[in-house]
């Protein structure tokens, strides 16, 4: 790691372990729980959640980053479980739906899908709720249209995108205080 | 509602009782029970629309890591009977086409499954799917309309056969010599595709000769049967599981060769096998909206009134079923004109056969009518509301019944009031807002009430402790029918919400047909009504039998029951609780089972549900941009059992018509007849910006003909003339006439 | 997807000197491109080394007023860095019209430069197409090519280039670092992006194992008030059928200085040298703007489903210029 990349020096093939293509140890830290698993290299981060984890709530809608239903948090950031490959993930923090609620208590986020009925058939919706919770994180929530543009990354075939909104609009309000 | 029982949870906004899991992700779907030794299924598609396999190379794939087993026509067990295409509303074996694949080497369409490759993970079977070579001697092949116009043929029968090809009344000839107007308009549908974001999926796993379908499915019993009959195993033998469903929109209506090929897999390798369709075989899978073409002639006075309506679809069907979507039922309903045609034609091409998709039929039927209406409004310079209140059919034309519900022309009124209808200049180009054109549209919404063929049944036990658990074998996946049954369990009971539980999503349940066609609100309602009010009927009886009841010889039908207590209707005081009754006698629990035979299929009523849809759009013309401002819907479902979901229900309907009008559709490239935007990157969805929000109104209409709550379902209705609405509001906006759908950017330059 | 092996890499000469001595692997950054080409069986290394983890993530401000923008940082990031956001707003925008919230928290800058076409052809890999397997033919050709482009195009490929963000960089002038076994160079992004011509395959002057390390943007006081217009059918989450980046330099309504890119329409992000040189020195307004985009998209070659895009390409230009006038609080 002394090697900051500005200098052209022979590379340290020490420092660049070949792992694979078989199955590798790789650990990940999921909702604060550290597993081992032994995955091949090519095993995306959904399905290493879904398949060899029991994770289930992210959900698998099109495996090519083309509906936001397998969005969980890597390092605190949303993005697409489908397109990124577990063992990308050693040493990140990921979290997941089973992770945001803390005991039995839903998070305020998932309280208020549940309210304004944000949902139908539910497979979106583990998706659309880390989306949400991390939207309002970013700071991109203040009109209807900022929501709806900044949730247009998770497809929900049910419509609801109305009640999305509105939940999300009170979890933004409750929390500054309107 | 019947006597017995006052409505206290039926109707209120209640939170969704799965909604808990749904929010958290501990609901499992089909594809995610995952059993020790789960061995993973990928299926081949073919490559061409038209030919025969002339030679298949499976040791690469058979080579590959972790491969099981490779199966294609030469090795997969024959099914044990050849499916026949009936919809899964009749209570039977319901295949999506009378066709299974892997048979034999003959190929009918792009993407049917020619070989299956299992494997000890889901990369290796994916991997190994791709390591299969197929030669193919490829046939000349129709995959569009315009393809096949020459071979268009008018059949007996569509939809199974239980449609004619050909219905009129009255005398159309002489309906047009009456007509001052006449308008002749045809309008071209793209084929559209599902695309649930739960891909279907299918987990199977054999215990002995006993089998357990995890299956992503809206009708559990449909796929209980039809894989079953495929095997040829007694379907006591197999059961079928699904506590949740992610989405099903008519694709999960009809049970696909999937379902039964996991079931094979399964046993080939006597292992669980879980196969789930990828996105992009969700189009090649299981079934779709069939591309169409749909002319309209339409007959008025010069004052609006309609004297005759021809209307014709073409449409592209498979080469072993018959389908159309029926799309000539509700505008051949919706007004009062007196001489009618409806023709369906048909093309045999190289697709799979077309299946239900939401608002099946009359979402295409509607716009066709309800932009000719507006073109027809506009013609005349008569309001496009005023019209269709003028041509209002007070019965239904075809049959001179009356209806058994109707509450149209107040869905009409009010929704123009929501909307603010008044206030529109009708003058195309009228309204500007910076570089957007404003329209506003509306049009006719209507779908009609199906009855299931068989009698549904439903099972409810009483605990002496008061609580509840009532059971019907059917699925959850969206509608909201979970948590109105258990509103309507507990209304028929009498005890609280919190005491009732409802379970569903087992074959071993009673049996329910599958939920399709909007027909679920009322078949399962019915059900749980006949099973619940039979068992608080029992209680009643014996609490009138004993001698030690305060309730002892009084005529039953004096008696009501609320928050678990028997008590005379007129005499509150006189009565006493279900607990104390059963406490008594030492009984534990008592069980009752109900089953509600719908009504005979020539009942003599109008069955429909009708609505009227508002839409808002901006356009802006120099770049093709239309976008929907906003949407008022209002419908008269009869009896709204929870006032939030049905909501989201209507809400998800009118949305998808946005789809509908302005964003999805399936192009197929001839060549081979594979769909070129298969996957949601290129086959478009509304996303979160392009919905706006939503106004919707209930006129509820009291129906005493449907089924014993007045229930006529709201799946589809929310969806009709939604796109018509959209459609007049872009014509509004820019005295653009829509022809064909999607309403596209290079449609409007 | 083939198996493959994973090495992460821990510094850029190793990373280099990993991918060029292994001719099977490809460098892995946001992986939402490659991920899912690997996914479809269009990519097939046999071995990724991920470059996620190497120090190019920086924004750095230059004191000449131009921006170094770190290969590895993320387009969520660059979107919303305050250089960008004020100095560079078609960037910021071109940005944040691209893709999603979670793909852009994902995608590095190098990778978007990188990103493959959204053919369908090319993404289906039993279909003929010569960017995939050269000498296979072009099925969009004859095929469903509403999405394909009409600038720029060959008779061996006339697929789209889909990036937003590139737009915006062949605008500005940006210049991309690369680093090889053999050293540091830079490339003009305007070069860095091949037209098909007969090897559609080859879309980056890149030698293999090359890798960029970040993007130059150099000054431009007018790109201040600049803009990217992008129109597609949905409202978001989609590629462009048509955008455009545009900054202008007024002075008494004339136009002094006019930087023209174009999406959405070309094999390339589409530098609109003709329509420039058309408004250079002459008046703002709309029959100059109608003329300049009529000049730029004058060689188009269309086909029957995306004939529609010269028109709508020509208005986009006219709009984004217009647009771009009333910024300026000009007209």
């Amino acid at each position: 790691m002394a090697d900051k990349g500005a200098s052209l020096s022979v590379a340290k093939p020490s420092t660049m372990e070949i792992r694979g293509p078989d199955g590798v140890r790789m650990e990940l830290v999921v909702n604060g729980v550290s597993r081992v698993l032994h995955l091949e290299p090519r095993v995306s981060l959904l399905d290493a959640l879904r398949e060899h984890m029991a994770l289930t709530g992210t959900k698998k809608g099109c495996d090519q980053g083309t509906c936001g239903a397998c969005t969980v948090w890597v390092d605190g950031r949303r993005v697409l479980a489908c397109l990124t490959l577990a063992i990308t993930c050693e040493g990140r923090d990921v979290t997941t739906i089973e992770g945001l609620t803390e005991g039995d208590e839903l998070h305020p986020m998932q309280r208020a899908f549940l309210e304004h009925d944000a949902l139908q058939c539910g497979y979106c919706t583990p998706g659309q709720i880390m989306s949400a919770v991390a939207l309002l994180n970013e700071g991109h929530a203040e009109t209807d249209r900022e929501i709806a543009e900044w949730m247009s990354g998770n497809i929900c075939r049910c419509a609801a995108y109305p009640h999305i909104r509105s939940a999300i609009r009170e979890v933004r309000d409750r929390k500054t205080g309107q | 509602m019947t006597t017995g029982s006052t409505l206290e949870a039926v109707g209120r906004p209640l939170d969704r009782v799965d909604g808990a899991a749904k929010v958290t992700g501990s609901g499992r779907y089909a594809a995610e029970f995952t059993p020790p030794g789960t061995a993973y299924a990928a299926l081949v598609g073919a490559r061409t629309a038209s030919g025969r396999i002339i030679g298949i190379n499976t040791g690469a794939a058979e080579d590959a890591d972790g491969v099981l087993a490779v199966l294609t026509h030469r090795n997969l067990p024959k099914v044990a009977a050849p499916p026949h295409l009936l919809p899964s509303l009749a209570g039977h074996a319901a295949p999506g086409e009378s066709f299974f694949p892997m048979q034999d080497e003959v190929v009918h369409y792009f993407g049917e499954p020619v070989a299956m490759v299992i494997a000890d993970s889901y990369e290796r079977a994916q991997f190994a799917a791709r390591q299969v070579h197929v030669d193919y001697a490829r046939d000349a092949s129709v995959t569009t309309l315009d393809e096949g116009r020459d071979q268009a043929y008018e059949p007996e029968a569509i939809f199974a056969g239980f449609l004619p090809a050909r219905s009129v009344r009255g005398d159309i000839k002489a309906g047009f010599a009456a007509a001052a107007q006449r308008l002749d308009a045809t309008y071209h549908f793209a084929a559209n595709h599902h695309h649930p974001i739960e891909p279907s999926a299918t987990t199977a796993v054999w215990d002995g000769d006993r089998l357990t379908l995890y299956d992503a499915t809206q009708g559990i019993v449909a796929s209980q049967r039809t894989v079953a009959a495929l095997l040829g195993i007694p379907p006591s033998k197999v059961r079928v599981r699904a506590s949740f469903v992610g989405g099903g929109f008519g694709c999960k209506a009809m049970i696909w060769p999937h379902v039964t090929l996991a079931a094979m897999a399964a046993r080939w390798v006597r292992r669980p096998v879980k196969l789930a369709l990828t996105r992009e075989q969700m189009a090649t899978s299981c079934g779709h909206r069939e591309e169409q073409e749909q002319r309209i002639e339409l007959g008025a006075t010069d004052d609006g009134r309609l004297t005759a309506l021809r209307h014709h679809k073409l449409s592209l069907t498979s080469p072993f079923d018959e389908w159309a979507e029926p799309s000539l039922s509700i505008a051949a309903q919706a007004y009062a004109c007196p001489h009618y045609e409806g023709v369906y034609r048909l093309i045999r091409g190289n697709t799979m056969t077309p299946t239900f998709t939401r608002g099946p039929g009359e979402t295409t039927g509607m716009f066709a009518l309800e932009c000719t209406m507006d073109e027809l409004a506009h013609r005349i310079g008569v309001d496009p509301v005023q019209l269709r209140l003028r041509n209002h059919a007070h019965a239904d034309p075809n049959t001179g019944h009356p209806w058994s519900s109707d509450g149209a022309q107040e869905c009409y009124q009010r929704g123009a009031a929501r909307f603010d209808w008044q206030s529109r200049n009708p003058e195309p180009r009228s309204e500007r807002d910076g570089n957007w054109l404003i329209g506003k549209g509306m049009a006719t919404a209507g779908y009609p009430v199906f009855f299931p063929m068989q009698p549904q049944r439903a099972r409810a036990r009483l605990y002496a402790d008061g609580s509840a658990v009532v059971q019907a074998g059917t699925q959850e996946f969206g509608t909201g029918a979970a948590t109105a049954m258990t509103q309507v369990a507990a209304d028929g009971l009498g005890v609280p919400l919190h005491q009732v539980r409802f379970e569903y999503g087992d074959t071993d349940l009673p049996n329910v047909a599958a939920t399709v066609g909007s027909a679920g609100a009322g078949m399962i309602s019915a059900a749980v009504h006949t099973a619940v009010t039979a068992l608080r009927d029992q209680l009643i009886a014996q609490a009138v039998l004993d001698p030690a009841s305060p309730l002892h010889g009084v005529d039953p039908a004096a008696v009501v029951v609320s928050q678990g207590r028997m008590e005379l209707r007129d005499d509150s005081g006189t009565g006493e609780t279900y607990r104390q009754l059963m406490e008594r006698h030492f009984m534990t629990d008592m069980d009752a089972l109900g089953s509600w035979s719908p009504p005979a299929p020539d009942v003599p009523y109008g069955l429909a549900t009708f609505g009227a849809q508002f839409a808002e759009v901006a356009v802006d013309q120099d770049l093709g941009l239309v976008r929907v401002r906003r949407m008022v819907g209002v419908f008269a479902p009869g009896r709204v059992l929870n006032a939030k979901t049905a909501r989201s229900q209507a809400m998800g309907g009118m949305l998808w018509g946005i789809g509908q009008a302005l964003l999805e559709g399936a192009v197929t490239d001839t060549r081979d007849g594979r769909w070129a935007n298969a996957g949601l990157g290129e086959y478009l969805l509304p996303v979160n910006a392009d919905a706006p929000d939503v106004a919707i109104e209930f006129v509820e209409v009291p129906d005493p003909v449907v089924n014993p709550l007045g229930v006529k379902g709201l799946g589809e209705v929310g969806m009709v003339g939604a796109a018509a609405a959209i459609a007049n509001a872009v014509f509004h906006a820019t005295g653009y006439r829509a022809r064909e759908l999607p309403i596209r950017i290079e449609h409007l330059l | 997807m083939r198996a493959i092996s994973y090495t992460r890499a821990t510094d850029v000469p190793g990373a280099v000197a990993a991918v060029t001595n292994d001719p099977g692997s490809s460098f892995l950054a946001g992986g939402t491109t490659e991920v899912d080409l690997l996914r479809l069986d269009v990519l097939r290394p046999n071995r990724l080394v991920d470059i996620n983890r190497l120090p190019l993530a920086d924004i750095e401000d230059r004191a000449d007023g131009g921006l170094v923008i770190g290969a590895l940082a993320r387009m969520s990031e660059v979107a919303q860095a305050p250089g960008v956001v004020e100095r560079y707003p078609m960037l910021s925008q071109s940005l944040l019209l691209g893709a999603s919230a979670q793909l852009r928290h994902m995608a590095s800058m190098g990778g978007n430069l990188m990103q493959r076409v959204r053919c369908s052809y090319y993404r289906d890999p039993e279909s003929a197409c010569n960017k995939r397997v050269p000498g296979s033919g072009c099925s969009a050709l004859e095929g469903v090519h509403r999405g394909h482009a009409i600038l720029g195009t060959s008779e061996h490929c006339i697929a789209t280039h889909p990036s937003d963000m590139a737009v915006a960089l062949v605008a500005l002038d940006a210049v991309v670092q690369v680093e090889g076994v053999k050293g540091t160079r830079t490339i003009p992004v305007d070069d860095f992006f091949l037209l098909p011509d007969d090897t559609p395959e080859r879309e980056h002057p890149l030698t293999p194992g090359e890798l960029i390390t970040a993007i130059e943007v150099p000054p431009l006081p007018m790109a201040r008030r600049s803009l990217y217009l992008k129109v597609r059918d949905r409202e978001s989450y989609e590629f462009a059928l048509a955008s455009a980046a545009v900054a202008l330099a007024l002075e008494d309504g004339v136009i002094r200085g006019v930087r023209l890119a174009l999406g959405g329409v070309a094999t390339k992000p589409w530098r609109a040298h003709r329509a420039e040189e058309t408004l250079l020195g002459q008046p703002a307004d709309e029959d100059m703007f109608a003329r300049a985009a009529a000049a730029e998209l004058a060689p188009a070659v269309t086909r029957p489903m995306n004939a529609f895009k010269a028109e709508l390409a020509r208005r986009t230009v006219v709009r984004a210029l217009r647009t771009a006038v009333a910024l300026r609080g000009e007209t």
